[in-house]
């Protein structure tokens, strides 16, 4: 009989289960397909597909002009949008040679800070949520909230802010919106004090997450890992301390590191990130009540929109207003590259300019779409419950993954 | 310092590659090498492995085209990092449009593999010796390849938008 297979050739021709994870599924947390090989429950083999969300903007971007291109960065990782708007900005700037005022850089510093405060609280409460904790991840919205709200009171909008301009912020801190922070900065300490007393010695979800999806730092190195990933196997590069941007030379802050690479490293470099972030927001208010108020940008009048009145009776503000409307400012040739600390690695802007109303060629350097083809390699003997924990402790954002 | 940054590297690639390095310049803060693509391999491997150099991590890499730019239409810039030393530089190695094959870069840059099926995906560049060189964020059955200057982003055949007045 051909169908009763002996043991030895059973393990010869061992039958493998193709499992079609995603590309929509509520545990991959975004549209992710992976079409993982699997022997039981252990994960053989892994053949990711990118690409669903995939909008092209690098080609849309050819055809703006400056000031439009930023609603595009908002859309990348859109859990930390502001990040990516300052770091468009600053490649605008880098390229023009614009100087911004030190009181606007610190505004945006506090600014780039919560953002990266909220990408952390959304990565970190998500691992919770996958290895079964759902009342932290709830709990933790309401900061999050909280720094929406910032957000409204400095750009009016919350998710996709468009915060900024090239040359500085669109409008001052106002008195609410200073009110917010200070009330954010004094409750947010206690919540992820507890939040982290839920999650960091529990017993179940140290199992759950000590040694699971762990990467070497020669290989992360290797895959161009970079932010909290790569911290966490022990390698401290960050932008910031690094490439200072936006005056965070000026600030005092620790740059965390893991050891081993794995998921619970890399939430507890990503705890104690946020710990940092505060720390820097705070030194940052400070600083912004040391200085002359109603400074929030540069004096670049062909780049900066003047306030409406003046165009209403200013000839020289309606001609700049016109023409940087009309997207006819003068930028220099050249090709500039920049980059920032995001909220899950180095975020670059590598602009070519051949002096026209848009960009010639814009790469965005996108730190999802650089490390996440090191999954599969960090999923490879894993179970499948742990293969998605991975994914959401890797911080993998669609938008920006797709770009 | 960044203008000795750049003369360091040019000396030690010069006394090594010669007539290879064909232009170095500073490009704000980045020292850019405009470098030959038959000796694009070593070049890297050099700067991999020179223990003085180091440049072991690849930041980003993509493909630009320029298509008024006879016998070097298409571009291809790679840009390396030193950590320790925070030394970080960019290669650009053209070629022109009848010839879009370029060694791969994975055996060195594990990361170059989804770099460079994005710029073949984008460009339609052919990487030598890459182990899945198929599309990554376009559909696989796409026949042409988006980025480039020949495809505009707007259809052409539209009469209701013109840009007489506005743009250059």
């Amino acid at each position: 009989m051909n169908e009763i297979k002996t043991a030895q050739t059973a393990v010869e021709e061992k039958d493998y289960t193709t499992l079609n994870l995603g590309p929509t599924h509520p545990a991959t947390h975004g549209i992710f397909q992976n079409i993982v090989k699997m022997d039981g429950e252990i994960i053989v083999d892994a053949v990711p597909t990118i690409g669903y969300i995939h909008r092209a903007f690098e080609k849309i971007a050819e055809r703006r002009p400056f000031y439009q291109i930023t609603p595009l960065t908002d859309r990348l990782n859109y859990c930390s949008s502001p990040i990516n708007n300052m770091g468009w900005h600053m490649t605008v700037e880098k390229l023009a040679g614009i100087e911004i005022p030190k009181r606007v850089q610190y505004m945006r510093v506090v600014i780039m800070e919560l953002a990266r405060i909220a990408d952390h609280i959304v990565c970190n409460s998500v691992i919770g949520v996958d290895t079964g904790a759902l009342s932290g991840f709830l709990y933790v919205f309401q900061q999050r909230e909280h720094i929406y709200e910032i957000y409204e009171e400095i750009c009016g909008a919350r998710l996709t802010t468009n915060v900024g301009r090239i040359g500085g912020l669109e409008r001052d801190f106002s008195p609410k919106c200073i009110d917010k922070i200070e009330y954010f900065l004094k409750t947010f300490p206690a919540v992820l004090k507890e939040f982290e007393s839920l999650l960091m010695r529990n017993r179940i979800f140290m199992d759950r997450t000590i040694g699971v999806g762990a990467i070497t730092a020669e290989r992360a190195l290797n895959y161009g890992f970079t932010g909290p990933n790569l911290r966490a196997t022990g390698v401290d590069y960050d932008v910031r301390a690094m490439n200072p941007y936006s005056g965070y030379e000026d600030f005092d802050f620790v740059v965390p590191v893991g050891t081993s690479g794995d998921t619970y490293d890399r939430f507890m470099v990503r705890e104690q990130e946020m710990w940092e972030s505060l720390s820097i927001i705070r030194q940052a208010m400070d600083k912004i009540k040391q200085m002359p108020e109603k400074v929030f940008h540069a004096d670049v009048p062909e780049f900066y929109l003047p306030p409406k009145e003046e165009v209403y009776n200013n000839m020289e503000a309606l001609i700049y207003h016109f023409k940087i409307v009309m997207g006819e400012v003068e930028v220099p040739k050249g090709e500039v590259y920049h980059s920032v600390e995001g909220g899950n690695g180095e975020l670059g802007f590598y602009l070519v300019s051949d002096g026209g109303r848009s960009p010639y060629r814009l790469h965005f350097r996108r730190p999802c779409f650089i490390y996440y083809q090191a999954y599969t390699e960090m999923i490879k003997g894993a179970m499948l419950s742990d293969a998605i924990l991975t994914l959401s402790s890797l911080n993998v954002i669609a938008g920006e993954l797709d770009a | 310092m960044e203008d000795t940054l750049l003369h360091t590297i040019h000396d030690k690639l010069k006394s090594k590659f010669g007539e290879d390095i064909i232009s170095a310049e500073q490009a704000y803060d980045f020292p850019v090498y405009t470098v030959s693509k038959k000796k694009i391999i070593e070049i890297i491997s050099f700067l991999y492995n020179e223990e003085e150099l180091g440049f072991r991590f690849l930041t980003t890499m993509c493909g630009i085209q320029f298509p008024d730019n006879k016998g070097g239409e298409f571009c291809i810039m790679y840009q390396l990092h030193n950590m320790p030393k925070n030394w970080r530089i960019r290669l650009k190695v053209y070629t022109p449009a009848n010839d879009m094959e370029y060694p791969t870069l994975t055996g060195i840059f594990s990361t170059a593999n989804w770099m460079e099926r994005e710029a073949f995906d984008f460009y339609g560049f052919i990487f030598k010796g890459h182990p899945n060189l198929i599309r990554i964020l376009n559909m696989e059955d796409m026949t042409y390849h988006p980025m480039r200057k020949e495809y505009p982003l707007e259809d052409g055949t539209r009469e209701d938008k013109n840009d007489t007045m506005f743009g250059r």
